[in-house]
């Protein structure tokens, strides 16, 4: 630890700027919470009330009745499954390829990868679409989670650097007793990456959670939509209830919260090694 | 990519098993495995960026909008340059937002790292408050700042008007819609606060030490140890910022629309309306390419300025 800004700061000021930005980064939160458990009434009290009275949970229930929520969710756990398992997978193997073999061209072919990551997502989507819809991806979540199953540089990016770590003798060990690069990677690199495989999972997890852009431009039919799509339809169609509208905000980032709560830890590790190391 | 090489630098010489040089059998054998085990990259690499680029290179060179295709050269750029006023003001407020939100989300991010730097108790309290906000994101973030931000009814304006303040028109006026969405951005910068805070613990304590006994003040130590110390992960984080902010979309897409008066619509909501509202096809990849050059324009500007205020510790050792 050090005490780079320590010295001009005492312990009671540091306390105050980082408790008042606290209270700032929790009010919208708080609010959240606080709103969607009101009534269409309550919300132009002024002053604001901060416990509602009465609470009024019969916004969570409305949610599943006034628009198909459940349907939403149930696609969106679709979406953020195969998503998952496809991102980990498909970027675990290239990570591999990239940390344990010698061949020409994979260093230049590593840093094409990382470079791609500057194309903006608008440059594709255009010919994307064209050719999804030449071959009747349209209105599926083909176009989603197939280019899942094709390892993201970052997933790579980040694999790769763990990999290194894994000492090479593992391998030679298991190379003298006859393993092949399947099995050394099933049974040494994979059970041995555990940690970078859990972070790779839980940032895939947000991004499928989250997804809003690929649902937007090839989903049609609202059975098939996943909460994001869901949530913004149905936002801009109440635009005055307000209980409702923090209710499904509320709803949708449950599980997100929750994964943070029980992995703050390897979300933390995560964006070090990538933002430090990397 | 040379630039890509300083962004990344390559990791220290593997330690490899001292041997020998292997049979050339055994080195193309692996050549061969290691080729396949990267397929999962290389083919999606070649099916869903290069061969989309490159027709979007191509497309945008044409008149296409989904019917018969005309080669029109460089009409497209033509146009968007000259006789464009909409791609011009999407791109100042692109502009306006980026040049806002990096140097505060720089700022905010590393001043709460140095702050949460220190030995007192409680501080990975306050890490996780934070940090919380930044692993949400989407549509669910943006419905709620939509409603934080209102008018009449939202939690901003409702306590600013316990102490008198006039409510402010957040996303209903030109002047008030970015500074509003800079804001809702900068809640989600606790990714960045772990980052910087995950560097700041790994400055050597010597460092301080030494400039402690050669009797450097706080800002002292700030410049000559801290900042340089810290410079490569403050490129990076400016340089990732950089390529997602220019990009943002969902934000302004759902929250204003664009509005008031294309007072918030980004660049990215343009290239959206074009290509899937008009279905000017050719018209929104000559966009794409020109938003893709921006940003790679810009992060060689970083990248070429940055050898000026970039500390490699690496480098000066060895020279």
């Amino acid at each position: 630890m050090t005490r780079s800004a320590g010295r001009g700061l005492t312990a009671t000021s540091t306390y105050l700027v980082l408790g008042f930005g606290s209270i700032l980064y929790l009010v919208p939160f708080l609010w959240m919470l606080s709103t969607s458990l009101k009534t269409q009434d309550q919300v132009y009290e002024f002053p604001i009330r901060w416990i509602p009275q009465p609470i009024d949970w019969a916004n969570f229930v409305e949610l599943f009745t006034v628009a198909p929520f459940l349907t939403y969710t149930v696609n969106t756990i679709i979406i953020t499954v195969f998503g998952v398992f496809g991102s980990v997978v498909s970027s675990a193997a290239a990570a591999y390829g990239f940390a344990r073999f010698r061949f020409r061209g994979r260093n230049a072919l590593f840093l094409v990868m990382l470079s791609t990551m500057m194309v903006p997502i608008w440059v594709t989507i255009v010919p994307s679409y064209v050719v999804f819809s030449e071959i009747g991806w349209i209105d599926t979540y083909l176009p989603i989670l197939v280019p899942a199953f094709f390892a993201a540089p970052f997933n790579t990016f980040l694999l790769r650097q763990f990999f290194l770590g894994i000492p090479l003798e593992l391998d030679e060990a298991a190379k003298l007793d006859g393993a092949g690069s399947v099995r050394i990677f099933f049974t040494i690199i994979l059970p041995l990456a555990k940690p970078a495989l859990l972070i790779v999972g839980l940032f895939s997890f947000l991004l499928y959670w989250n997804e809003y852009m690929g649902p937007l431009i090839f989903l049609q039919s609202q059975d098939k939509f996943p909460l994001s799509l869901g949530i913004s339809n149905f936002v801009s169609s109440q635009s005055q209830d307000f209980p409702m509208m923090m209710a499904a905000a509320m709803f949708a980032m449950i599980p997100c919260v929750l994964l943070f709560a029980v992995a703050q830890k390897q979300f933390i590790q995560g964006i070090v090694v990538t933002g430090v190391k990397g | 990519m040379a630039t890509t090489d300083r962004l990344q630098p390559a990791p220290p010489a593997r330690p490899r098993v001292v041997r020998e040089r292997p049979p050339s059998g055994h080195a193309r054998r692996e050549a061969r495995a290691g080729f396949l085990w990267i397929q999962p990259w290389l083919v999606g690499f070649l099916l869903f960026s290069i061969v989309p680029s490159g027709m979007a290179l191509f497309l945008s060179f044409t008149n296409w909008s989904g019917g018969d295709l005309e080669w029109i050269g460089l009409e497209n750029y033509v146009t968007i340059f000259t006789n464009d006023p909409i791609f011009w003001q999407s791109l100042k407020v692109t502009f306006i937002f980026v040049v806002l939100y990096l140097p505060l989300s720089l700022l905010v991010g590393f001043g709460l790292a140095m702050l949460m730097n220190q030995r007192f108790v409680g501080m990975t309290v306050f890490r996780t408050i934070y940090y919380l906000p930044s692993v949400l994101s989407g549509v669910a973030v943006t419905v709620l700042w939509g409603f934080v931000f209102h008018r009449d009814f939202g939690v901003i304006n409702g306590v600013l008007a316990l102490v008198g303040v006039e409510p402010i028109p957040w996303l209903n006026s030109q002047g008030w819609v970015i500074p509003a969405i800079v804001i809702m951005q900068l809640w989600a910068v606790g990714s960045s606060v772990v980052i910087y805070l995950g560097g700041l613990q790994s400055v050597p304590t010597e460092l301080y030490e030494a400039a402690s006994l050669d009797g450097a003040g706080w800002w002292q130590t700030l410049r000559a140890v801290t900042l340089p110390m810290m410079s490569p992960v403050i490129l990076l984080q400016l340089i990732l910022g950089l390529i997602g902010t220019f990009q943002i979309f969902t934000q302004a897409f759902i929250m204003t629309k664009g509005g008031p008066d294309y007072g918030s619509y980004f660049f990215s909501l343009y290239i959206y309306d074009v290509a899937f509202k008009e279905l000017r096809l050719g018209y929104a990849c000559a966009l794409s390419m020109i938003l893709f050059v921006t940003i790679l324009l810009l992060t060689a500007v970083f990248l070429r300025t940055s050898n000026r205020w970039v500390y490699y510790a690496a480098e000066k050792r060895s020279s």
